[in-house]
């Protein structure tokens, strides 16, 4: 055997060989495959580049600084209030959207009527794909003003936790809208990708468990919960991905300002994305650089974030590996 | 505290299908009623309306009545819930729940059904694996996953699942169909002793299994594909193997046919 | 049993008498659901709210508190806590329901005021912001024109190198494309966009154009062609392949010949839901295609316009026949969105049984 095999190898590789049509397409697919990390590795190497011509003359430390003059003498920028920001109306945003995301999709899989629970999934399969300056213009028009009334009656009743009082008496063009409006924008993928693990969810076990004389909920404890663990992380990081980077909405809701305010009540502060689109146009070239420093903090962050998700579905198959 | 089942008129349906019609038969205690038909002639359906799980199945539907002792199953107030509670099931593809330990597993149904101390519930998951022949083999690794046993070890540990709760009546929906023959054994050899203290109706499609572990052999058959089933004759096992009353059961035993 | 242990008190399985048991009434909860709308709208007039949202919130709080109670004193706390389950399921079910009606209802009924064939065929040029009239027409066409452009870089080699995946892969340099087709489907739209600007901009030197914006757009097209091409190569069973070039016929055609046609339907589907997807970003065409009143036809020379960007100006302008707009050009976006979505589907449904699954 030892000795046949490099033979049919080599009369393998001259059959390949001898016909042009599977080299160049084998080279094209490969090709492609390979543009793809080319792209990946311009993106940042790039957006590092210029994102330390920028920082280089930056006057303050970029990652503690309340304030975004680029255009100063000296130029000042930081990105401590963005990253308060973005995280504080992503954490709003998932608080929110994860339990009511989990609610939903054992109402399609487990609890609606079968009658309603087709047309439900596809109703919130295509609101997945409703463009986020819809939910942005809905938000600001819509969402703010009804707001207005629930920020009231917080600071009155709430504001002792001292995050829900409101010092500044503005619309409600505040973080805690901001992520309200994400939570909502982040609803349907996560949803979408919930019910799909949970419909997957093996029928044995939910028997099993029905046969012990466990009533419906105890049922979904003890199958489907466990069984959906690691498809429910996952989703809740790709809707953690979708609203750390959501640029639109929150720039048309967020009345910004550069300024940390544990008051969540309050309008003002900004994340990486909305800073972006707000500070673009009158940006010079050195400005442009600033910002480009900011959003390349936002790609490492969603990296992380996405990495993280990963990590813990791998680490999740070993441990229930066995059982599949 | 095993109890006599006894059912009359009973038909099922899966939507507008009747999969099984006008069933009546009484079960009884401390015996092994096998159920032996043709594929597709409702006799795992029967066995699931005898707990409720039928009606589980989107569609499922019951007509008739369940007597258990002198309740009936499908009285109007009855907790589906505490039916499964009462009786007990072990299906045809051995279920623990993957995400548990092998101790976990079998206290899954105590633990639904009340607060136990850990001593108590240590003494009922020892007294449920050595009522299901497996004690000697898991004693060591109770705290590691069910899932990492073999076949015929989760078939059993799905036994102790079922026993941990004392159950009035334990059905059994082929549960040695996906095992290899000494593990079948080893299922059958416990079967024997369980009937001393439960009810036991067990679905299979082997007729020698039947003919080893039963007490009572009901047969089941269809008249045709997309007819229900029905009940054709039940009586003692022996009787139904040597000299059956109905001319079809005993083409069906002699291999004529199904 | 030893000795030893019957001298203890012997763990005895606690179980109840009965079979029965006393239950809420079938129409309970719809009982309770109405009575808990009800009160909670009396509390909100009467407590002097104005946002509904507070007098739903009461609703359902009341909702999930009643039931629970009510069926804690009659069926018992395993019940009670089951119901609660359930209602709380409904809960989030309308909860979800209520902001995306209403999101659905405004775009259209604000959005149907403006609408007509004269907002889809003119432009914006010489139309001031507090007046009524102009149209979309200009970003409509830019909108278009950017999503062609951004398709043919980005569909074939999206599906390219889920060929490479599927059919030739295997090796490390598999493993990194895989991996980093999914750290790619993760990026920012506006990171996307910003990369564009530091190279083809600022580096370059080009000007904003559609064509800038088509590329960013393209790279957040890329990983969705790559992935949903992969999952449709992947249900294409093997006996066909085999089959094929147990014929004699060479790898490249029978993936050009058997393979992709059995895949097509599915391909085209994930082609058009990513198309869909690239139509309603808006942040990298605010950076790289700038925005203009004009109807520009050359993609590759001077800013456009397109849809979301339009929308966006429109509202950023804040006047009211300004904010009509907006509204106008977010139905028109929708729609053709929508329409993208539903032809995708429709196409996945016709083509499905092909595809052997």
């Amino acid at each position: 055997m030892a000795t046949t095999t490099p033979d049919i190898q080599r009369s393998r590789r001259a059959k390949s060989a001898s016909r042009p049509g599977d080299r160049v397409f084998s080279g094209l697919s490969r090709g492609s495959g390979i543009t793809l990390l080319v792209i990946m590795a311009a993106i940042a190497g790039f957006l590092t580049y210029r994102a330390a011509l920028a920082i280089s003359k930056d006057s303050t430390n970029f990652f503690t600084t309340f304030e975004w003059n680029p255009a100063g003498n000296p130029p000042v920028f930081g990105i401590a209030v963005l990253a308060f920001g973005t995280v504080v109306s992503s954490i709003i945003a998932m608080a929110i959207a994860v339990p009511v995301a989990i609610g939903i999709a054992l109402f399609i899989s487990h609890y609606a009527p079968r009658k309603l629970a087709k047309p439900l999934a596809y109703v919130v399969d295509l609101l997945a794909a409703v463009p986020s300056i819809i939910y942005g213009l809905w938000g600001a028009i819509f969402l703010v003003p009804y707001l207005d009334g629930l920020n009231k009656w917080l600071n009155e009743y709430f504001g002792w936790t001292y995050i829900f009082d409101k010092a500044n008496d503005g619309p409600a063009r505040n973080l805690f809208t901001v992520g309200i409006l994400l939570a909502i924008m982040i609803l349907p993928i996560i949803t979408n990708v919930t019910r799909e693990v949970f419909l997957q969810a093996p029928k044995m076990h939910e028997e099993a468990a029905l046969a012990l004389g466990a009533t419906r909920w105890e049922v979904i404890r003890m199958s489907v919960l466990p069984f959906g663990r690691s498809g429910i992380i996952s989703a809740s990081m790709l809707g953690l991905g979708r609203a750390l980077g959501e640029t639109m909405a929150v720039a048309v809701v967020l009345s910004p300002s550069f300024l940390i305010s544990g008051h969540l009540l309050d309008p003002g502060g900004g994340t990486f994305a909305q800073n972006i689109a707000a500070k673009f146009n009158e940006a010079n070239e050195f400005g442009r650089d600033a910002l480009i420093a900011s959003g390349l903090v936002l790609f490492a962050i969603t990296l992380l974030v996405n990495g993280a998700a990963r990590w813990i579905i791998g680490r999740r198959k070993e441990y229930s590996g066995a059982a599949a | 505290m095993a109890k006599r089942i006894d059912v009359s008129g009973l038909s099922a349906y899966y939507g507008a299908h009747k999969a099984i019609d006008d069933i009546s038969m009484t079960v009884e205690p401390r015996s092994v009623t096998a159920f032996i038909g043709p594929s597709g002639c409702g006799k795992s359906t029967f066995l699931r309306t005898l707990n409720r799980m039928h009606e589980v199945t989107p569609g499922g539907r019951v007509e008739g009545k369940v007597m258990l002792d002198d309740e009936n199953l499908y009285g109007t107030n009855v907790d589906p819930v505490a039916v499964r509670r009462t009786v007990g099931m072990v299906f045809q593809r051995p279920n623990p729940f993957p995400t548990m330990s092998i101790f976990d597993n079998v206290a899954a149904g105590l633990r639904l059904n009340g607060k136990y101390k850990k001593s108590q519930l240590n003494e009922i998951v020892e007294k449920s694996l050595k009522g299901a022949n497996l004690w000697n083999e898991v004693k060591d690794r109770l705290n590691k996953p069910g899932s990492g046993l073999s076949g015929g070890q989760q078939q059993r540990l799905c036994i102790a699942r079922a026993i941990a709760v004392e159950p009035d009546v334990l059905l059994m929906d082929e549960p040695c169909s996906a095992l290899d023959p000494i593990s079948t054994l080893a299922i059958e050899d416990l079967i024997g002793e369980l009937k001393e203290r439960f009810t036991i109706v067990i679905v299979t499609h082997n007729m020698q299994q039947a003919a080893r572990v039963s007490d009572r052999t009901a047969f089941f058959n269809l008249a045709a594909v997309g007819q229900p089933g029905k009940l054709i004759e039940l009586d003692d096992t022996e009787r139904i193997f040597s000299n059956p009353s109905v001319q079809a059961t005993e083409d069906y035993i002699s291999g004529r046919f199904g | 049993m030893s000795h030893a242990i019957q001298d203890r008190p012997v763990a005895t399985v606690k179980r109840t008498g009965s079979l029965s048991s006393a239950r809420l009434p079938r129409w309970s909860p719809i009982a309770i659901a109405a009575g808990s709308i009800a009160a909670g709208i009396g509390i909100g007039v009467a407590a002097g709210w104005h946002s509904k949202i507070q007098w739903g919130m009461i609703a359902a709080l009341l909702f999930v508190l009643t039931t629970y109670a009510l069926t804690t004193k009659v069926e018992g706390s395993r019940q009670a806590k089951d119901n609660v389950a359930t209602s709380l399921v409904w809960v989030c079910f309308v909860l979800a329901v209520v902001p995306l009606v209403s999101l659905a209802w405004v775009t259209i009924s604000k959005g149907m005021e403006v609408l007509d064939v004269y907002f889809l065929t003119h432009s914006m040029n010489g139309v001031l912001d507090a007046e009524a009239g102009g149209g979309v027409y200009h970003a409509l066409l830019g909108t278009i024109e950017q999503v062609a452009i951004a398709t043919v870089i980005a569909a074939p080699i999206g599906l390219l190198t889920a060929v490479y995946l599927v059919e030739y892969g295997g090796g490390k340099l598999a493993q990194a494309v895989t991996f980093f087709v999914d750290v790619m489907t993760g990026i920012p739209s506006i990171v996307a966009g910003l990369f564009i600007l530091a190279t083809w901009n600022l580096m370059l030197g080009f000007g904003p154009s559609g064509f800038a914006g088509a590329m960013a757009l393209a790279i957040l097209m890329m990983p969705v062609v790559v992935r949903s091409t992969e999952e449709m190569l992947k249900l294409v069973p093997n006996e066909l392949r085999e089959a094929s070039l147990a014929l004699g016929i060479p790898k490249w055609r029978t993936i050009l010949k058997v393979v992709l046609p059995t895949a097509i339907g599915g391909i085209t589907t994930g082609v058009m839901l990513a198309v869909a997807r690239i139509t309603g970003e808006t942040a990298p065409v605010l950076l790289l295609v700038f925005g203009t009143k004009l109807i520009n036809p050359n993609p590759f020379e001077g800013a456009q316009s397109s849809l979301p960007l339009y929308v966006y100006e429109q509202y950023a302008v804040g006047t009211d026949a300004a904010v009509s707009r907006a509204w106008a050009a977010a139905l028109v976006l929708i729609a053709f969105v929508m329409i993208l979505n539903l032809v995708a589907r429709g196409i996945a449904r016709w083509k499905a049984p092909k595809t052997g699954r």
